[in-house]
């Protein structure tokens, strides 16, 4: 069933199998403690094999598993920072770096470098122990949102029953260490920003979650393997698709989530002009490093779990279009939504609190509470998905584009108030 | 004697790292420190949750008490106290009272403890249940506990009106 299994029980391993190893955390633990059992201890020595800790194996297995996936995300950031850098020179009718490598695809190594040789610096009349624990508490809940993202067919580290609510449990607790840098810092600015981060990282959450809530009742469940698995049908079959409020949720959760990750034009509680660099302004060298690296990361995640709610995950635009599992397929996926928060980062200008707030409170909620009406009794209407169904939804979807479009066209076609100045 | 097994070993890292956290949250006399080893604790509680097969509960523990309400009491402690080192001076009879409340609660609980069967066999006893999160919602939305569960939210929202009536100067005159 699995390509790692076969490729250790039998040493010829069959490529055809699937190129990419299965990782199913329960599969993996149940397959190492089959190994060890089966294989390995008849071969040890007769008083050796007896006392042979099989745990404490599956065990090592477990944390050898975490360990190659740990290492292998912190590279994301390491591209996906260069790439913001190229994103911003190009809008800015710039370059970019160029020096460092060809193109100056070696600049984040570079500066990487430079991260770890720098001071550590360590406010003096700050709170050290949280000054020091809080860069880990990010770190670690960002990472940890990772475990439940299926990235390919194969790919997903642990196959939760509540999956998608394990990612909004996880990625809470980030708030927490915002919180934490901040205060220990004993610094106005970095106060000051986490307070307004936090505030709006909890306001943000609701929609975000209520959004989340209209795919779940499509799909009713929690699973993001299952919520992947109901998208199999093409790109008609996306969730985005499958009823006009969908749609809506979808764009309310990456508005949502671009605030949760704290980026223009939502970045209050970064903002240089107002609070230098908010919660991490104390923070320097691999300290700062993994704040950034966090930060990047967690755009990275959002992005991923977006398209694994709306945008089909893994799935490709044909049914069977697999390649690879589906992995490049999610991965240019996720990097054009990246990219669009880059998009917008570089050219809308930053909210002030109270536009901030009331977009979530006053625009964001109720629509997201309208939508859960609409997704029940579209599920009421529409109990399975048929070709109606989707017809009918995709005609919504349409007609209240251009809808939307044409009110648009007129509002902005209107000459704007005299502003007082 | 039980089996030593890694799941047990896990099951006391939990137990221990929630206890002593707890600890830390009365003993220690900054409330920040405080409320961030409550956060500690939390953690410990539903990582207990998981051990009892609790899946949707230990996430929804995580989300509301790590998420939300700690947030709320560090936003609490931030905003209003200036000096954050307590020394909380305690009278005798708040230590009668205070004992005495206690020991209620832990007669409580015992009792809880005695009278839930198969109390000792729930941890370890191998058996896998069954998602908790489909269980849960057929018996919130479509079960005994839905006149609760609406009772609940209107309360809330008596409460999320009250806190928006207390906290605009202008409404009250």
């Amino acid at each position: 069933m699995s390509g790692f299994r076969t490729m250790f029980a039998n040493p010829g391993f069959n490529i055809s199998e699937g190129f990419f190893p299965n990782i199913n955390l329960q599969e993996k633990l149940n397959w190492a403690e089959e190994f060890i059992q089966n294989v390995l201890i008849p071969r040890l020595p007769e008083g050796f094999a007896a006392h042979f800790p099989v745990e404490l194996g599956t065990m090592l297995v477990m944390f050898a598993c975490a360990g190659i996936f740990v290492a292998v995300v912190p590279l994301l950031p390491l591209v996906l920072v260069l790439a913001e850098r190229k994103v911003a020179a190009r809008f800015q009718n710039r370059t970019g770096p160029m020096r460092v490598g060809p193109w100056g695809t070696l600049q984040t190594l570079a500066d990487g470098v430079k991260l770890i040789f720098k001071e550590d610096f360590i406010p003096p009349q700050g709170d050290r122990f949280l000054f020091l624990l809080a860069p880990y508490v990010i770190f670690a809940c960002s990472f940890a949102v990772f475990a439940a993202i299926p990235f390919s067919q194969n790919i997903l580290v642990s196959d939760f029953n509540i999956g998608i609510f394990y990612i909004m449990a996880i990625s809470s607790v980030i708030v927490m260490g915002v919180i934490m840098a901040g205060w220990s810092s004993n610094s106005k600015w970095s106060l000051l920003g986490s307070l307004r981060s936090a505030a709006q990282i909890v306001s943000y959450e609701i929609p975000l979650g209520l959004s989340i809530l209209t795919v779940v009742m499509l799909v009713e469940s929690l699973s993001m393997s299952e919520i992947v698995a109901s998208q199999s049908n093409g790109v008609f079959s996306w969730l985005i698709f499958r009823s006009p409020f969908t749609f809506i949720a979808f764009f309310i959760f990456f508005i949502s989530a671009i605030a949760e990750v704290n980026r223009t034009p939502f970045d209050l509680p970064e903002a240089e002009s107002e609070i230098v660099a908010g919660f991490h302004t104390e923070y320097s060298g691999m300290r700062f490093a993994l704040f950034f690296i966090a930060e990047y990361a967690n755009m990275f995640a959002v992005s991923a779990i977006a398209v694994t709610l709306f945008l089909g995950g893994w799935e490709g635009a044909l049914p069977g279009y697999d390649i690879l599992g589906g992995m490049p397929g999610f991965v240019i996926k996720t990097l054009a939504l990246v990219f669009l928060m880059m998009w917008l980062r570089w050219t809308l200008p930053r909210l002030r609190v109270d536009q901030l707030m009331n977009l979530c409170w006053k625009y964001f909620i109720p629509i997201a509470f309208f939508n859960i009406l609409g997704t029940g009794v579209w599920g009421l209407i529409f109990p399975e998905d048929t070709l109606v169904s989707i017809i009918i939804s995709c005609a919504i979807i349409y007609t209240g584009l251009i809808v939307a479009y044409t009110i648009a066209g007129r509002v902005m076609a209107q000459k704007p108030a005299p502003q007082p100045s | 004697m039980e089996e030593f097994t890694l799941k047990t070993f896990i099951f006391y890292g939990f137990a221990l790292t929630t206890v002593a956290s707890a600890l830390l949250v009365v003993t220690v006399r900054n409330i920040v420190h405080a409320a961030f080893s409550l956060m500690v604790t939390l953690f410990g509680v539903a990582g207990l949750y998981v051990f009892l097969q609790a899946d949707f509960l230990a996430a929804t523990q995580v989300i509301v008490y790590v998420g939300g309400i700690l947030v709320l009491i560090l936003f609490g402690v931030m905003m209003t106290s200036g000096r954050l080192e307590m020394r909380i001076h305690i009278e005798r009879g708040q230590l009668l009272l205070g004992g005495a409340v206690a020991l209620v609660l832990l007669m409580l609980l015992l009792t809880v403890i005695a009278n839930t069967p198969a109390w000792k066999n729930r941890i370890d006893d191998g058996t896998e249940l069954p998602p908790t999160t489909e269980r849960i919602g057929e018996l919130i939305l479509n079960g005994p506990f839905l006149l609760p569960f609406e009772v609940v939210s209107v309360l809330l929202l008596v409460a999320l009106i009250g806190a928006a009536l207390i906290s605009r100067k202008e409404v009250r005159d």
